[in-house]
Protein backbone atom coordinates (compact mmCIF):
# COMPACT_ATOMS: atom_id res chain seq x y z
CA UNK A 1 0.00 0.00 0.00
CA UNK A 2 1.02 3.56 -0.60
CA UNK A 3 2.41 5.60 2.26
CA UNK A 4 1.79 9.25 3.08
CA UNK A 5 4.66 11.73 2.86
CA UNK A 6 4.92 14.74 5.14
CA UNK A 7 7.58 17.36 4.56
CA UNK A 8 8.18 19.72 7.45
CA UNK A 9 10.15 22.93 6.78
CA UNK A 10 12.44 21.34 4.23
CA UNK A 11 15.29 23.46 2.93
CA UNK A 12 18.00 22.23 0.58
CA UNK A 13 21.39 23.61 -0.31
CA UNK A 14 23.91 23.08 -3.09
CA UNK A 15 27.10 24.00 -1.30
CA UNK A 16 26.40 27.48 0.06
CA UNK A 17 23.52 28.18 -2.31
CA UNK A 18 20.05 27.74 -0.86
CA UNK A 19 17.82 26.09 -3.47
CA UNK A 20 14.53 25.59 -1.63
CA UNK A 21 13.30 27.15 1.58
CA UNK A 22 10.91 25.83 4.22
CA UNK A 23 8.78 23.59 2.06
CA UNK A 24 6.02 22.11 4.17
CA UNK A 25 3.72 19.80 2.31
CA UNK A 26 1.74 16.68 3.01
CA UNK A 27 1.27 14.16 0.25
CA UNK A 28 -1.73 11.84 0.42
CA UNK A 29 -1.23 8.10 0.12
CA UNK A 30 -2.49 6.29 -2.99
CA UNK A 31 -2.92 9.49 -4.92
CA UNK A 32 -0.99 11.09 -7.74
CA UNK A 33 0.54 14.37 -6.62
CA UNK A 34 2.12 16.58 -9.26
CA UNK A 35 4.70 19.26 -8.48
CA UNK A 36 4.72 21.98 -11.12
CA UNK A 37 6.60 25.20 -11.52
CA UNK A 38 9.02 26.98 -13.87
CA UNK A 39 12.62 25.82 -14.35
CA UNK A 40 14.81 26.46 -11.35
CA UNK A 41 11.97 26.54 -8.83
CA UNK A 42 13.44 23.62 -6.91
CA UNK A 43 10.76 21.04 -7.71
CA UNK A 44 13.30 18.35 -8.61
CA UNK A 45 15.43 19.26 -5.62
CA UNK A 46 12.44 18.78 -3.34
CA UNK A 47 11.61 15.45 -4.97
CA UNK A 48 15.17 14.25 -4.53
CA UNK A 49 15.10 15.28 -0.89
CA UNK A 50 12.31 12.80 -0.21
CA UNK A 51 14.49 9.73 -0.85
CA UNK A 52 17.75 11.37 0.20
CA UNK A 53 19.11 11.45 -3.34
CA UNK A 54 19.80 15.16 -3.05
CA UNK A 55 22.80 14.58 -0.81
CA UNK A 56 24.42 12.33 -3.42
CA UNK A 57 25.64 15.50 -5.13
CA UNK A 58 28.91 16.61 -3.49
CA UNK A 59 28.30 19.51 -1.12
CA UNK A 60 24.51 19.18 -1.18
CA UNK A 61 22.55 18.96 2.06
CA UNK A 62 19.01 19.11 3.40
CA UNK A 63 17.46 20.70 6.49
CA UNK A 64 14.08 19.89 8.02
CA UNK A 65 12.22 16.61 8.34
CA UNK A 66 10.38 14.37 5.95
CA UNK A 67 8.18 11.56 7.18
CA UNK A 68 7.48 8.69 4.84
CA UNK A 69 4.88 6.50 6.49
CA UNK A 70 5.87 6.65 10.12
CA UNK A 71 9.61 7.02 9.62
CA UNK A 72 11.52 10.28 9.61
CA UNK A 73 13.79 10.06 6.57
CA UNK A 74 16.14 12.57 8.16
CA UNK A 75 16.00 11.08 11.64
CA UNK A 76 19.16 10.38 13.62
CA UNK A 77 21.01 7.29 12.51
CA UNK A 78 18.76 6.63 9.53
CA UNK A 79 20.64 4.88 6.75
CA UNK A 80 19.96 6.65 3.43
CA UNK A 81 20.60 3.37 1.59
CA UNK A 82 17.62 1.78 3.36
CA UNK A 83 15.45 4.83 2.68
CA UNK A 84 16.23 4.69 -1.04
CA UNK A 85 15.44 0.98 -1.18
CA UNK A 86 12.00 1.77 0.19
CA UNK A 87 11.20 4.68 -2.16
CA UNK A 88 11.19 4.14 -5.91
CA UNK A 89 12.60 6.77 -8.23
CA UNK A 90 12.28 7.28 -11.98
CA UNK A 91 14.42 9.84 -13.75
CA UNK A 92 13.97 12.29 -16.58
CA UNK A 93 15.87 10.25 -19.15
CA UNK A 94 15.34 6.50 -19.29
CA UNK A 95 18.44 5.02 -17.65
CA UNK A 96 18.33 1.23 -17.81
CA UNK A 97 21.62 -0.50 -17.10
CA UNK A 98 23.03 -1.20 -20.56
CA UNK A 99 25.21 -4.11 -19.47
CA UNK A 100 22.22 -5.98 -18.08
CA UNK A 101 19.36 -7.82 -19.73
CA UNK A 102 15.74 -6.73 -19.40
CA UNK A 103 15.27 -9.35 -16.69
CA UNK A 104 18.42 -8.35 -14.80
CA UNK A 105 17.43 -4.69 -14.86
CA UNK A 106 14.19 -5.45 -13.05
CA UNK A 107 15.91 -7.90 -10.72
CA UNK A 108 18.73 -5.46 -9.86
CA UNK A 109 17.02 -3.99 -6.80
CA UNK A 110 15.76 -7.24 -5.22
CA UNK A 111 19.20 -8.79 -5.76
CA UNK A 112 20.78 -5.91 -3.86
CA UNK A 113 18.62 -6.37 -0.82
CA UNK A 114 19.06 -10.14 -1.03
CA UNK A 115 15.54 -10.63 0.26
CA UNK A 116 14.66 -13.13 -2.44
CA UNK A 117 16.58 -16.35 -2.51
CA UNK A 118 14.63 -18.62 -4.81
CA UNK A 119 14.86 -18.24 -8.55
CA UNK A 120 11.15 -18.92 -9.01
CA UNK A 121 10.23 -16.14 -6.59
CA UNK A 122 12.46 -13.71 -8.45
CA UNK A 123 10.93 -14.80 -11.76
CA UNK A 124 7.49 -14.12 -10.35
CA UNK A 125 8.50 -10.72 -9.00
CA UNK A 126 10.05 -9.69 -12.32
CA UNK A 127 6.91 -10.74 -14.17
CA UNK A 128 4.65 -8.94 -11.71
CA UNK A 129 6.69 -5.74 -11.93
CA UNK A 130 6.75 -5.84 -15.73
CA UNK A 131 3.00 -6.46 -15.82
CA UNK A 132 2.40 -3.52 -13.49
CA UNK A 133 4.43 -1.28 -15.75
CA UNK A 134 2.48 -2.55 -18.79
CA UNK A 135 5.60 -3.88 -20.44
CA UNK A 136 5.27 -7.63 -19.94
CA UNK A 137 3.50 -8.44 -23.18
CA UNK A 138 6.09 -6.53 -25.17
CA UNK A 139 9.16 -8.14 -23.60
CA UNK A 140 8.13 -11.54 -22.25
CA UNK A 141 9.80 -13.37 -25.14
CA UNK A 142 13.07 -11.50 -24.90
CA UNK A 143 13.80 -11.10 -21.21
CA UNK A 144 17.43 -12.07 -21.82
CA UNK A 145 17.98 -9.38 -24.45
CA UNK A 146 19.84 -6.16 -23.66
CA UNK A 147 17.63 -3.48 -22.14
CA UNK A 148 19.06 -0.90 -24.52
CA UNK A 149 17.39 -2.68 -27.44
CA UNK A 150 14.04 -1.29 -26.28
CA UNK A 151 12.56 1.97 -27.51
CA UNK A 152 12.77 5.08 -25.34
CA UNK A 153 9.24 4.68 -24.03
CA UNK A 154 9.74 1.00 -23.30
CA UNK A 155 13.01 1.80 -21.52
CA UNK A 156 11.22 4.28 -19.30
CA UNK A 157 8.54 1.72 -18.43
CA UNK A 158 11.35 -0.73 -17.71
CA UNK A 159 12.79 1.81 -15.28
CA UNK A 160 9.38 2.04 -13.63
CA UNK A 161 9.28 -1.77 -13.38
CA UNK A 162 12.76 -1.68 -11.86
CA UNK A 163 11.50 0.72 -9.18
CA UNK A 164 8.31 -1.30 -8.59
CA UNK A 165 10.28 -4.50 -8.00
CA UNK A 166 11.47 -3.01 -4.72
CA UNK A 167 7.85 -2.88 -3.50
CA UNK A 168 8.21 0.78 -2.54
CA UNK A 169 5.67 2.72 -0.50
CA UNK A 170 6.21 5.82 -2.63
CA UNK A 171 7.26 6.32 -6.24
CA UNK A 172 8.97 9.55 -7.21
CA UNK A 173 9.09 10.51 -10.87
CA UNK A 174 11.25 13.38 -12.07
CA UNK A 175 9.77 14.57 -15.37
CA UNK A 176 9.50 10.95 -16.52
CA UNK A 177 8.06 11.67 -19.94
CA UNK A 178 9.83 14.86 -20.95
CA UNK A 179 12.33 12.91 -23.06
CA UNK A 180 9.64 10.81 -24.74
CA UNK A 181 7.43 11.23 -27.76
CA UNK A 182 3.70 11.95 -27.18
CA UNK A 183 2.58 8.33 -27.59
CA UNK A 184 5.13 6.93 -25.18
CA UNK A 185 4.34 9.81 -22.87
CA UNK A 186 0.64 8.96 -22.96
CA UNK A 187 1.38 5.37 -21.98
CA UNK A 188 3.35 6.53 -18.96
CA UNK A 189 0.46 8.74 -17.87
CA UNK A 190 -1.99 5.85 -18.18
CA UNK A 191 0.36 3.72 -16.16
CA UNK A 192 0.64 6.23 -13.30
CA UNK A 193 -3.12 6.26 -12.93
CA UNK A 194 -3.07 2.48 -12.52
CA UNK A 195 -0.20 2.57 -10.07
CA UNK A 196 -1.82 4.80 -7.49
CA UNK A 197 -3.97 1.88 -6.40
CA UNK A 198 -0.91 0.37 -4.76
CA UNK A 199 1.55 3.20 -4.43
CA UNK A 200 1.79 6.86 -3.56
CA UNK A 201 2.87 8.63 -6.73
CA UNK A 202 4.72 11.95 -6.76
CA UNK A 203 5.57 13.38 -10.15
CA UNK A 204 7.54 16.47 -11.05
CA UNK A 205 6.51 17.90 -14.38
CA UNK A 206 6.90 21.16 -16.22
CA UNK A 207 3.95 20.19 -18.39
CA UNK A 208 0.85 21.71 -16.86
CA UNK A 209 -1.51 19.76 -19.11
CA UNK A 210 0.10 16.57 -17.89
CA UNK A 211 -0.45 17.59 -14.29
CA UNK A 212 -4.08 18.45 -15.06
CA UNK A 213 -4.62 15.10 -16.75
CA UNK A 214 -3.10 12.75 -14.22
CA UNK A 215 -2.76 14.37 -10.81
CA UNK A 216 -5.24 14.24 -7.96
CA UNK A 217 -3.31 16.97 -6.17
CA UNK A 218 -1.03 19.61 -7.57
CA UNK A 219 1.64 21.62 -5.79
CA UNK A 220 2.98 24.81 -7.33
CA UNK A 221 6.52 25.88 -6.54
CA UNK A 222 8.18 29.11 -7.50
CA UNK A 223 11.52 30.80 -6.99
CA UNK A 224 11.33 34.42 -5.93
CA UNK A 225 13.74 37.22 -6.80
CA UNK A 226 16.37 35.60 -4.57
CA UNK A 227 16.23 32.44 -6.73
CA UNK A 228 15.20 30.32 -3.76
CA UNK A 229 12.30 27.98 -4.48
CA UNK A 230 9.26 27.93 -2.22
CA UNK A 231 5.94 26.16 -2.16
CA UNK A 232 3.24 28.61 -3.23
CA UNK A 233 0.27 26.35 -2.70
CA UNK A 234 -0.89 22.77 -2.90
CA UNK A 235 -4.47 21.74 -3.43
CA UNK A 236 -6.74 19.41 -5.36
CA UNK A 237 -5.78 19.63 -9.01
CA UNK A 238 -9.19 20.95 -10.05
CA UNK A 239 -8.93 23.69 -7.47
CA UNK A 240 -5.43 24.72 -8.55
CA UNK A 241 -6.34 24.94 -12.19
CA UNK A 242 -9.77 26.50 -11.88
CA UNK A 243 -9.63 28.58 -8.74
CA UNK A 244 -6.15 29.02 -7.28
CA UNK A 245 -5.83 30.91 -4.03
CA UNK A 246 -2.56 32.63 -4.87
CA UNK A 247 -2.22 35.25 -7.58
CA UNK A 248 1.17 33.80 -8.64
CA UNK A 249 -0.36 30.41 -9.29
CA UNK A 250 -3.01 31.98 -11.44
CA UNK A 251 -0.40 33.93 -13.40
CA UNK A 252 1.63 30.79 -13.98
CA UNK A 253 -1.15 28.47 -15.09
CA UNK A 254 -2.65 31.13 -17.31
CA UNK A 255 0.74 31.36 -19.04
CA UNK A 256 1.74 34.85 -17.96
CA UNK A 257 5.24 33.62 -17.11
CA UNK A 258 7.29 30.44 -16.87
CA UNK B 1 -9.29 26.15 -17.33
CA UNK B 2 -10.76 22.88 -18.43
CA UNK B 3 -9.43 19.62 -17.05
CA UNK B 4 -8.35 17.23 -19.74
CA UNK B 5 -8.75 14.00 -17.93
CA UNK B 6 -9.62 11.18 -20.29
CA UNK B 7 -12.62 9.29 -18.95
CA UNK B 8 -12.19 6.07 -20.85
CA UNK B 9 -8.87 4.35 -21.14
CA UNK B 10 -7.76 2.05 -23.88
CA UNK B 11 -5.37 -0.56 -22.59
CA UNK B 12 -4.45 -2.24 -25.82
CA UNK B 13 -2.68 0.27 -27.99
CA UNK B 14 -3.57 0.26 -31.68
CA UNK B 15 -0.97 -1.65 -33.68
CA UNK B 16 -0.18 1.42 -35.72
CA UNK B 17 0.95 3.42 -32.73
CA UNK B 18 3.16 0.69 -31.37
CA UNK B 19 4.71 0.29 -34.74
CA UNK B 20 5.40 4.00 -34.94
CA UNK B 21 7.10 4.06 -31.57
CA UNK B 22 9.36 1.18 -32.50
CA UNK B 23 10.06 2.57 -35.89
CA UNK B 24 11.22 5.96 -34.66
CA UNK B 25 13.54 4.37 -32.15
CA UNK B 26 15.14 2.22 -34.80
CA UNK B 27 15.51 5.07 -37.21
CA UNK B 28 17.29 7.12 -34.58
CA UNK B 29 19.75 4.34 -33.91
CA UNK B 30 20.67 3.51 -37.46
CA UNK B 31 20.62 6.87 -39.15
CA UNK B 32 24.23 7.49 -40.04
CA UNK B 33 25.19 9.38 -43.12
CA UNK B 34 27.90 7.56 -45.09
CA UNK B 35 31.08 9.59 -45.13
CA UNK B 36 32.52 10.56 -48.41
CA UNK B 37 36.16 9.63 -49.06
CA UNK B 38 36.41 11.00 -52.55
CA UNK B 39 38.94 13.73 -53.39
CA UNK B 40 37.17 17.09 -53.44
CA UNK B 41 37.16 19.27 -56.55
CA UNK B 42 38.18 22.52 -54.89
CA UNK B 43 41.94 23.06 -55.30
CA UNK B 44 42.65 24.08 -51.72
CA UNK B 45 40.71 21.17 -50.28
CA UNK B 46 42.37 18.89 -52.80
CA UNK B 47 45.82 19.81 -51.59
CA UNK B 48 44.65 19.56 -48.00
CA UNK B 49 43.21 16.09 -48.41
CA UNK B 50 46.25 14.83 -50.33
CA UNK B 51 48.50 16.26 -47.63
CA UNK B 52 46.67 14.50 -44.81
CA UNK B 53 46.53 11.33 -46.86
CA UNK B 54 50.28 11.53 -47.40
CA UNK B 55 51.01 11.89 -43.71
CA UNK B 56 48.66 9.05 -42.92
CA UNK B 57 50.46 6.90 -45.45
CA UNK B 58 53.82 7.71 -43.84
CA UNK B 59 52.61 5.90 -40.70
CA UNK B 60 52.04 2.78 -42.76
CA UNK B 61 55.36 3.22 -44.49
CA UNK B 62 57.22 3.52 -41.18
CA UNK B 63 55.61 0.35 -39.89
CA UNK B 64 56.35 -1.50 -43.12
CA UNK B 65 59.97 -0.35 -43.20
CA UNK B 66 60.47 -1.33 -39.58
CA UNK B 67 59.12 -4.82 -40.12
CA UNK B 68 61.07 -5.14 -43.36
CA UNK B 69 64.40 -4.17 -41.80
CA UNK B 70 63.86 -6.45 -38.80
CA UNK B 71 63.06 -9.34 -41.13
CA UNK B 72 65.98 -8.57 -43.42
CA UNK B 73 68.55 -8.20 -40.67
CA UNK B 74 67.14 -11.02 -38.60
CA UNK B 75 66.91 -13.42 -41.51
CA UNK B 76 70.34 -14.94 -40.82
CA UNK B 77 69.19 -15.86 -37.32
CA UNK B 78 65.77 -17.08 -38.45
CA UNK B 79 67.41 -19.22 -41.10
CA UNK B 80 70.27 -20.57 -38.95
CA UNK B 81 68.65 -20.96 -35.54
CA UNK B 82 65.27 -22.07 -36.81
CA UNK B 83 62.44 -22.74 -34.41
CA UNK B 84 64.81 -23.65 -31.58
CA UNK B 85 65.47 -19.94 -31.24
CA UNK B 86 62.14 -19.63 -29.46
CA UNK B 87 62.22 -22.92 -27.56
CA UNK B 88 65.94 -23.04 -26.75
CA UNK B 89 66.84 -22.22 -23.17
CA UNK B 90 70.57 -21.68 -23.61
CA UNK B 91 71.83 -18.31 -24.71
CA UNK B 92 75.58 -18.70 -25.18
CA UNK B 93 76.92 -16.55 -28.03
CA UNK B 94 80.44 -17.79 -27.40
CA UNK B 95 79.28 -21.32 -28.23
CA UNK B 96 77.02 -20.06 -31.03
CA UNK B 97 73.96 -21.18 -29.09
CA UNK B 98 71.02 -18.83 -29.35
CA UNK B 99 67.99 -19.83 -27.32
CA UNK B 100 65.79 -16.84 -26.54
CA UNK B 101 63.33 -18.61 -24.25
CA UNK B 102 64.75 -16.98 -21.07
CA UNK B 103 64.23 -13.51 -22.53
CA UNK B 104 60.77 -14.29 -23.90
CA UNK B 105 59.54 -15.97 -20.72
CA UNK B 106 61.17 -13.28 -18.57
CA UNK B 107 59.25 -10.61 -20.46
CA UNK B 108 55.94 -12.46 -20.20
CA UNK B 109 56.46 -13.32 -16.53
CA UNK B 110 57.40 -9.84 -15.33
CA UNK B 111 54.81 -8.11 -17.51
CA UNK B 112 51.97 -10.39 -16.44
CA UNK B 113 52.77 -10.01 -12.75
CA UNK B 114 53.17 -6.25 -13.09
CA UNK B 115 49.86 -6.06 -14.93
CA UNK B 116 48.03 -7.94 -12.17
CA UNK B 117 49.59 -5.75 -9.49
CA UNK B 118 49.18 -2.42 -11.26
CA UNK B 119 45.78 -3.42 -12.63
CA UNK B 120 44.28 -3.99 -9.22
CA UNK B 121 45.87 -0.90 -7.67
CA UNK B 122 45.23 1.25 -10.74
CA UNK B 123 41.52 0.46 -10.93
CA UNK B 124 41.12 1.18 -7.21
CA UNK B 125 43.00 4.46 -7.59
CA UNK B 126 40.76 5.46 -10.48
CA UNK B 127 37.63 4.56 -8.48
CA UNK B 128 38.91 6.67 -5.59
CA UNK B 129 39.63 9.57 -7.94
CA UNK B 130 36.20 9.51 -9.56
CA UNK B 131 33.78 8.18 -6.97
CA UNK B 132 35.15 8.66 -3.48
CA UNK B 133 37.60 11.54 -3.19
CA UNK B 134 36.44 15.09 -2.43
CA UNK B 135 36.60 17.37 -5.46
CA UNK B 136 39.76 19.20 -4.41
CA UNK B 137 41.71 16.00 -3.85
CA UNK B 138 40.48 14.57 -7.15
CA UNK B 139 42.17 17.30 -9.12
CA UNK B 140 45.46 17.38 -7.22
CA UNK B 141 45.88 13.64 -6.95
CA UNK B 142 44.87 13.22 -10.58
CA UNK B 143 47.61 15.63 -11.62
CA UNK B 144 50.16 13.77 -9.51
CA UNK B 145 49.17 10.45 -11.06
CA UNK B 146 49.64 11.92 -14.52
CA UNK B 147 52.97 13.40 -13.46
CA UNK B 148 54.08 9.97 -12.29
CA UNK B 149 53.46 8.75 -15.81
CA UNK B 150 55.73 11.42 -17.26
CA UNK B 151 58.82 10.44 -15.21
CA UNK B 152 61.54 9.11 -17.57
CA UNK B 153 62.14 5.40 -17.19
CA UNK B 154 65.84 5.82 -16.37
CA UNK B 155 64.81 7.81 -13.29
CA UNK B 156 62.55 4.94 -12.26
CA UNK B 157 65.46 2.58 -12.87
CA UNK B 158 67.83 4.56 -10.67
CA UNK B 159 65.23 4.83 -7.94
CA UNK B 160 64.57 1.10 -8.14
CA UNK B 161 68.26 0.32 -7.95
CA UNK B 162 69.07 2.72 -5.11
CA UNK B 163 65.90 2.43 -3.04
CA UNK B 164 63.80 -0.55 -4.00
CA UNK B 165 66.61 -3.10 -4.21
CA UNK B 166 67.91 -2.49 -0.67
CA UNK B 167 64.39 -2.51 0.75
CA UNK B 168 63.55 -5.79 -0.97
CA UNK B 169 66.88 -7.28 0.11
CA UNK B 170 66.55 -6.31 3.75
CA UNK B 171 62.88 -6.23 4.59
CA UNK B 172 60.80 -8.08 2.04
CA UNK B 173 62.80 -10.99 0.75
CA UNK B 174 64.12 -12.53 4.02
CA UNK B 175 60.70 -13.02 5.69
CA UNK B 176 59.16 -14.33 2.46
CA UNK B 177 62.02 -16.78 1.97
CA UNK B 178 61.79 -17.83 5.63
CA UNK B 179 58.11 -18.63 5.40
CA UNK B 180 57.62 -19.72 1.83
CA UNK B 181 61.18 -20.63 0.82
CA UNK B 182 60.24 -24.26 0.30
CA UNK B 183 57.87 -23.36 -2.55
CA UNK B 184 59.46 -22.83 -5.96
CA UNK B 185 58.22 -19.25 -6.13
CA UNK B 186 60.05 -17.76 -3.16
CA UNK B 187 63.42 -19.47 -3.09
CA UNK B 188 66.69 -17.69 -3.71
CA UNK B 189 69.52 -15.69 -2.19
CA UNK B 190 68.61 -12.30 -0.78
CA UNK B 191 70.19 -10.18 -3.47
CA UNK B 192 67.40 -7.66 -3.85
CA UNK B 193 67.76 -7.93 -7.59
CA UNK B 194 65.60 -10.17 -9.73
CA UNK B 195 62.12 -10.77 -11.07
CA UNK B 196 60.34 -9.57 -7.92
CA UNK B 197 61.99 -6.16 -7.93
CA UNK B 198 61.62 -5.81 -11.71
CA UNK B 199 57.93 -6.59 -11.37
CA UNK B 200 57.52 -4.00 -8.63
CA UNK B 201 59.17 -1.22 -10.62
CA UNK B 202 57.25 -2.21 -13.74
CA UNK B 203 54.02 -2.06 -11.77
CA UNK B 204 54.90 1.40 -10.46
CA UNK B 205 55.71 2.55 -13.99
CA UNK B 206 52.52 1.32 -15.63
CA UNK B 207 50.27 2.29 -12.72
CA UNK B 208 49.85 5.93 -13.87
CA UNK B 209 48.84 4.82 -17.36
CA UNK B 210 46.24 2.40 -16.05
CA UNK B 211 44.95 4.72 -13.33
CA UNK B 212 44.74 7.83 -15.50
CA UNK B 213 42.95 6.19 -18.41
CA UNK B 214 40.62 4.18 -16.15
CA UNK B 215 39.79 7.40 -14.33
CA UNK B 216 38.85 9.05 -17.60
CA UNK B 217 36.61 6.20 -18.75
CA UNK B 218 34.97 5.87 -15.33
CA UNK B 219 34.39 9.61 -15.19
CA UNK B 220 32.69 9.32 -18.58
CA UNK B 221 30.05 6.92 -17.23
CA UNK B 222 26.81 8.94 -17.26
CA UNK B 223 25.75 10.19 -13.85
CA UNK B 224 22.25 8.82 -14.51
CA UNK B 225 23.69 5.34 -14.22
CA UNK B 226 25.07 6.03 -10.75
CA UNK B 227 21.84 7.67 -9.63
CA UNK B 228 19.71 4.84 -10.99
CA UNK B 229 21.60 2.31 -8.90
CA UNK B 230 21.85 4.48 -5.78
CA UNK B 231 18.10 5.14 -5.95
CA UNK B 232 17.50 1.39 -5.82
CA UNK B 233 19.17 1.34 -2.43
CA UNK B 234 22.66 0.37 -3.53
CA UNK B 235 25.77 1.34 -1.60
CA UNK B 236 28.65 3.13 -3.29
CA UNK B 237 30.50 -0.17 -3.36
CA UNK B 238 27.61 -1.98 -5.09
CA UNK B 239 27.07 0.87 -7.52
CA UNK B 240 30.73 0.84 -8.46
CA UNK B 241 31.05 -2.90 -9.06
CA UNK B 242 27.64 -3.68 -10.52
CA UNK B 243 27.07 -0.65 -12.70
CA UNK B 244 30.05 1.64 -13.16
CA UNK B 245 32.83 -0.87 -13.79
CA UNK B 246 30.67 -2.98 -16.16
CA UNK B 247 29.73 0.18 -18.04
CA UNK B 248 33.38 1.22 -18.36
CA UNK B 249 34.73 -2.26 -18.94
CA UNK B 250 35.93 -1.90 -22.50
CA UNK B 251 37.77 1.30 -21.65
CA UNK B 252 39.36 -0.30 -18.60
CA UNK B 253 40.51 -3.24 -20.69
CA UNK B 254 42.03 -0.69 -23.05
CA UNK B 255 43.82 0.98 -20.13
CA UNK B 256 45.18 -2.38 -18.96
CA UNK B 257 46.34 -3.13 -22.48
CA UNK B 258 48.23 0.16 -22.76
CA UNK B 259 49.86 -0.57 -19.42
CA UNK B 260 50.80 -4.05 -20.55
CA UNK B 261 52.25 -2.65 -23.76
CA UNK B 262 54.45 -0.34 -21.75
CA UNK B 263 55.53 -3.18 -19.44
CA UNK B 264 56.45 -5.48 -22.31
CA UNK B 265 58.58 -2.88 -24.03
CA UNK B 266 60.13 -1.32 -20.93
CA UNK B 267 63.91 -1.54 -21.09
CA UNK B 268 66.05 0.62 -18.86
CA UNK B 269 64.42 0.28 -15.47
CA UNK B 270 64.10 -3.48 -15.84
CA UNK B 271 67.67 -3.89 -17.03
CA UNK B 272 68.93 -2.15 -13.94
CA UNK B 273 67.27 -4.47 -11.45
CA UNK B 274 66.43 -7.82 -13.03
CA UNK B 275 69.96 -9.19 -12.87
CA UNK B 276 70.39 -9.84 -16.59
CA UNK B 277 70.87 -13.54 -16.23
CA UNK B 278 70.03 -15.79 -19.18
CA UNK B 279 68.06 -18.27 -17.17
CA UNK B 280 64.45 -19.22 -16.67
CA UNK B 281 63.42 -18.76 -13.07
CA UNK B 282 60.05 -19.64 -11.60
CA UNK B 283 61.17 -18.04 -8.34
CA UNK B 284 60.30 -14.38 -7.87
CA UNK B 285 63.72 -13.85 -6.33
CA UNK B 286 65.62 -15.47 -9.17
CA UNK B 287 67.67 -13.43 -11.62
CA UNK B 288 66.42 -13.38 -15.16
CA UNK B 289 66.21 -11.16 -18.21
CA UNK B 290 63.69 -9.81 -20.66
CA UNK B 291 63.75 -9.30 -24.39
CA UNK B 292 64.50 -5.56 -24.30
CA UNK B 293 67.04 -6.09 -21.51
CA UNK B 294 68.91 -8.71 -23.52
CA UNK B 295 69.01 -6.49 -26.58
CA UNK B 296 70.18 -3.36 -24.78
CA UNK B 297 72.81 -5.22 -22.79
CA UNK B 298 74.35 -7.13 -25.62
CA UNK B 299 73.88 -5.11 -28.77
CA UNK B 300 77.10 -3.10 -28.45
CA UNK B 301 79.16 -6.22 -27.88
CA UNK B 302 77.48 -8.36 -30.53
CA UNK B 303 80.47 -8.96 -32.76
CA UNK B 304 79.50 -11.86 -35.00
CA UNK B 305 76.91 -11.53 -37.76
CA UNK B 306 74.79 -14.31 -36.30
CA UNK B 307 74.98 -12.81 -32.79
CA UNK B 308 73.77 -9.47 -34.10
CA UNK B 309 71.08 -11.07 -36.24
CA UNK B 310 69.85 -13.09 -33.26
CA UNK B 311 69.35 -9.95 -31.21
CA UNK B 312 67.40 -8.45 -34.08
CA UNK B 313 65.21 -11.54 -34.20
CA UNK B 314 64.44 -10.98 -30.52
CA UNK B 315 63.26 -7.50 -31.47
CA UNK B 316 61.08 -9.06 -34.14
CA UNK B 317 59.57 -11.46 -31.62
CA UNK B 318 59.04 -8.57 -29.20
CA UNK B 319 57.11 -6.78 -31.88
CA UNK B 320 55.13 -9.94 -32.61
CA UNK B 321 54.26 -10.33 -28.94
CA UNK B 322 52.87 -6.80 -28.75
CA UNK B 323 50.82 -7.37 -31.90
CA UNK B 324 49.41 -10.61 -30.46
CA UNK B 325 48.60 -8.92 -27.14
CA UNK B 326 46.83 -6.11 -28.99
CA UNK B 327 44.80 -8.54 -31.03
CA UNK B 328 43.93 -10.57 -27.96
CA UNK B 329 42.77 -7.49 -26.10
CA UNK B 330 40.60 -6.41 -29.02
CA UNK B 331 39.10 -9.87 -29.13
CA UNK B 332 38.42 -9.65 -25.41
CA UNK B 333 36.69 -6.28 -25.76
CA UNK B 334 34.67 -7.61 -28.66
CA UNK B 335 33.59 -10.71 -26.81
CA UNK B 336 32.48 -8.91 -23.64
CA UNK B 337 30.63 -6.14 -25.46
CA UNK B 338 29.19 -8.28 -28.25
CA UNK B 339 25.74 -8.66 -26.75
CA UNK B 340 25.55 -5.79 -24.29
CA UNK B 341 27.00 -2.89 -26.21
CA UNK B 342 27.96 0.23 -24.34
Amino acid sequence: MGEPVKADAVSAWYGKRLAIRDVTMSIEPNKVTAIIGPSGCGKSTFLRSINRMHEVIPGARVGGDIWVGTENVYGDGVDPVKIRAHIGMVFQRPNPFPTMSIYDNVAAGPRLSGSIKKRAQLDALVEESLRQSALWDEVKDRLKDPATGLSGGQQQRLCIARALAMKPGVILLDEPSSALDPIASFKIEELLNDLKGEYTVVIVTHNMQQAARIADFTAFMLAGSDFVGELVEKDATGQIFSNPRDKRTEDYISGRFG
Amino acid sequence: MQLERPQTRTYGQPEGLLHLEKHTAEAGATQRAPRSVSIPQNTGDRIFSLLTMGFAASVLAALGLMLGILFYQGWLSIHTNGFSFITGTTWAPAANLYGAAPSILGTLYTSALALILAGIVGVFVSIFLTEIAPLRIRFTLGLLVELLGAVPSIVYGLWAFLVLVPIVRQYIQPPLVDHFGNTPFFSGYPLGLGIFTATLILAVMILPTIAAISRDVIAAVPNQQREAMLALGATRWETTWKVIIPYARSGIIGALLLGLGRAVGETMAVTMVIGNNQSISPSLFGLSTTMPATIVNQFTEATGALYRSSLIEIALILMGVTVILNAAARLLVWSVTRKFKV
